[in-house]
């Protein structure tokens, strides 16, 4: 078998090695003008060959139309103050409308004098959820924090006690309500999400068919269509007399849809788990509980808080689409605002102002599950 | 996990209640009954109350006249047709707008995803410009806009937007000339469909000469220049017709021409750019995920650039980019179901205007999801077959 004049692999190694011990020593850097340094950048970055040169052509060709204009249009042309007449009259963006309309906007029909609540409310909720992010703060506390935060939203949004007028949820909108149904959807869905992974990786058939059909089913059919459903059919599931408002029932139908999808982020967790770490448990004598609840699931859902961070992204981005069962989210009331005739012309304002708002917490978001991935990339992974 | 298979005097020794497969068969009637219950109670309330209603259930509905009518259909249709074909209409219409998108969104993501790892600066930031803008905004919204922008900004009929000879752009659409149809087009789309089954048996040939010999053949120039060419030559052999079909201003309408709705430009655009940012971001990935080495030993052997990128690395990247896709084009498909708020006639939309009309809640919606699963599971088994095809295989 073994040839005699053959290398080993170390021996190739050591000699790849060998010259650029001592011979390729980088020269010497001696000081160069920031000119000549741009220079050499932009020759590397920018103008590398034909093709590149063209491109950067284009590019900057493109920038040179768009920009000017574009700041004179959101800046130096744009009415900040003032009434409809003064933003015909102008060339520019009308921010006077986002001026004239944000508290409807942010807080939809909730009564005028009381916007300091859901102000309030949701100044706590968006602190408690930035406390939630620091993982070091990962402790039991944190769930008692958020038994103390959510009554306190909750008083704070319908009143009632404490002298504070009862306002009925019928009247909530804009942020908070966007907030709410996303928040409450995410953390309602995932003990669902945990039991359907668990469900659908089970060894007992009938089980696992339960969960499989519901997830298949719930993943191939459009949001729309379940809040259709949650709108239009949960009245008729359920006893006569028995009502629950129109909130209720499009945060049922998101919990259901949204728990389909992190299931299966959850179930790309489980499947990440080394086999070892489910037979050392059997070995170890575990039930089923306690082997998924102290061993599994803890490494399983580490691995999972990526896809889980983007599900809640796309979940808070798909709240907008109440507004088709006629809620007063985010959108809608950016919609609605657009429907006083005096500010009608002005839907590019309205709209950018909320594209920002959901692009904050999006952004921030998908930013945070990369640095979590960074962050909890401990060699757990199976490749 | 495979269970142990236990010796029959230890079974003996644990008591029913503990066994396990006693305790699994358990476990199952538990659940099974459960939602059988849950099933079997929403049911019995939906019927009271349909009855206490009084709506008649099942599908019978589907064959009285719909009586309204919609803006746009690929088929012949009036308001004097029944339910059924007007759910027809509707599917068709969803399915147009999403193959188109799905088409649309591949090249706009996949040129993204390139330019973002462009080594010029300028195109990688403006592909990372574009990624991360419009991908943290609901697509929701972004229908909103570009729906205002064309009914809003657009100037109305009368002065209409000509850019280009036959071209009329307006606050009501697109209008474009529409080629008349004459015999020698019915055998364009026949020389059309030829050169594709051409293309696939030459790609199909050069594979195994390749294999067996090692020859290369230029496939993809050929395989183009037989899919335009061919088209071209019959055109140019039946005379080279070129009537069109203009549209023209009379009184406050176009008349003639072919018509792009603001419904469907906005719903196109606005499905296509949002879901190409999602396709950028995994064909960026999927490039990334072909080790270096990979370019490097394809070059090392002899091949151009061009000739690592198809044979060595794009092969690999597909690998990592299809499931992804897969649920990318099922996400536009679904998504193509928001074109109910800006008022594209599509499946959602005519069924619920038809649930409006009868009553029947229960049935439109199932309809509803019926079709979509139907899709659903149309795109992800094709998918799913294309994915087999070109995984790794230990022999072929």
């Amino acid at each position: 078998m073994s040839r005699p004049f053959e290398e080993t692999p170390d021996q190739i190694f050591a000699r790849e090695e060998e010259p650029s011990e001592g011979h390729h020593l980088p020269p010497k850097p001696h000081r160069r003008s920031v000119l000549w340094v741009l220079g050499a950048w932009a020759r590397k970055n920018l103008f590398s060959g034909v093709l590149n040169t063209l491109l950067t052509l284009f590019c900057l060709w493109l920038l040179w139309e768009t920009l000017p204009p574009l700041i004179s249009w959101a800046i130096t042309g744009a009415v900040w103050q003032g009434d409809p007449a003064a933003c015909r009259a102008a060339e520019g963006a009308c921010w006077a409308f986002v001026e004239d309309k944000h508290r409807f906007i942010l807080f939809g029909i909730y009564p005028f004098d009381e916007h300091w609540r859901p102000l309030l409310a949701m100044a706590l909720f968006v602190g408690g959820l930035a406390v939630s992010c620091y993982p070091p703060f990962w402790r039991a506390w944190l769930a008692g924090l958020w038994a103390v935060l959510l009554p306190v939203c909750a008083v704070l949004m319908w009143g009632g006690v404490f002298g504070l007028t009862f306002v009925s949820n019928d009247q909530w909108g804009g942020l908070p309500l966007t907030l709410i149904l996303s928040v409450v959807g995410m953390v309602l869905s995932f003990p669902l999400a945990i039991l359907l992974a668990l469900g659908r990786r089970s060894d007992l058939p009938a089980i696992r068919a339960v969960c499989v059909g519901f997830i298949e089913f719930v993943r191939g059919v459009p949001l729309v269509s379940v809040l259709f459903m949650a709108s239009v059919m949960f009245p008729l599931f359920l006893p006569d007399g028995v009502t629950i408002d129109k909130l209720l029932r499009a945060q049922v139908g998101i919990i259901l849809f949204t728990a389909a999808y992190l299931a299966e982020a959850v179930r790309g967790g489980l499947q990440a788990v080394p086999r070892g770490q489910y037979e050392a448990a059997d070995a170890l004598g575990l039930g089923y509980w306690q082997k998924m609840g102290l061993i599994i699931l803890p490494q399983a859902l580490k691995i999972s808080i990526p896809p889980l961070v983007n599900q809640f992204i796309s979940m808070f981005k798909d709240t907008s689409l109440v507004i088709i069962i006629g809620l007063f989210d985010l959108l809608t009331t950016a919609k609605t605002a657009l429907s006083d005739p005096q500010w009608r012309p002005f839907f590019v304002e309205s709209y950018t102002f909320v594209a920002l708002i959901y692009w904050g917490f999006c952004f921030f978001m998908s930013r945070y599950s990369q640095f979590l991935e960074r962050k909890l990339e401990t060699g757990h992974r199976r490749t | 996990m495979p269970e142990l298979d236990r010796p029959a005097t230890h079974a003996a020794s644990v008591p029913w209640w503990n066994d396990r497969r006693v305790r699994s068969v358990l476990y199952q009637i538990a659940v099974v009954g459960g939602v059988v219950a849950l099933a079997a109670y929403l049911i019995s309330n939906t019927l009271a109350n349909l009855e206490s209603r009084n709506i008649a259930t099942g599908f019978g509905f589907l064959g009285r006249e719909a009586g309204f009518g919609v803006s746009e259909s690929p088929i012949p249709y009036s308001p004097a047709d029944s339910y059924f074909t007007v759910l027809v209409v509707g599917l068709l219409n969803t399915l147009k707008v999403s193959i188109i998108g799905i088409v649309l969104a591949t090249i706009i993501g996949t040129l993204f995803g390139i330019a973002r790892l462009s080594r010029n600066w300028l195109v990688a930031r403006f592909a990372a410009l574009y990624v991360e803008g419009l991908r943290n905004i609901p697509v929701l919204l972004q229908l909103f806009f570009w729906y205002s922008l064309i009914t809003e900004a657009l100037p109305g009929q009368r002065e209409a937007l000509n850019p280009l000879p036959g071209v009329f752009l307006s606050a009501r659409g697109l209008k474009l000339p529409e080629p008349v149809w004459q015999t020698t087009h019915t055998l364009m789309l026949i020389a059309f469909v030829a050169a594709i089954a051409g293309t696939w048996a030459l790609a199909r040939w050069a594979r195994l000469r390749r294999e067996r010999t090692g020859q290369l053949f230029p496939t993809v120039k050929a395989g183009a220049a037989l899919i335009l060419g061919l088209p071209l030559l019959v055109w140019l052999l039946g005379g080279a017709p070129t009537a069109m079909d203009m549209p023209e201003l009379k009184g406050f309408n176009f008349v003639g021409g072919l018509t792009v709705t603001p419904e469907f430009t906005a719903l196109l655009v606005g499905l296509v750019l949002y879901t190409g940012t999602f396709i950028a971001e995994i064909v960026r990935g999927g490039i990334l995920a072909v080790a270096h080495g990979q370019t490097e030993a394809g070059l090392a052997l002899g091949l151009s650039r061009a000739q690592v990128l198809r044979l060595v690395v794009l092969p690999q990247a597909l690998r990592v980019i299809i499931p992804p896709l897969t649920s990318q084009y099922l996400n536009l498909t679904k998504n193509s179901s928001l074109a109910v708020a800006i008022g594209y006639p599509d499946l959602v939309s005519v069924a619920n205007t038809a649930i409006n009309q009868t009553g029947q809640a229960v049935e439109g919606i199932a309809v509803i999801m019926a079709v979509y699963l139907t899709v659903s599971l149309s795109i992800s088994t094709f998918m799913n077959w294309y994915n087999r095809r070109i995984a790794l295989q230990v022999s072929r």
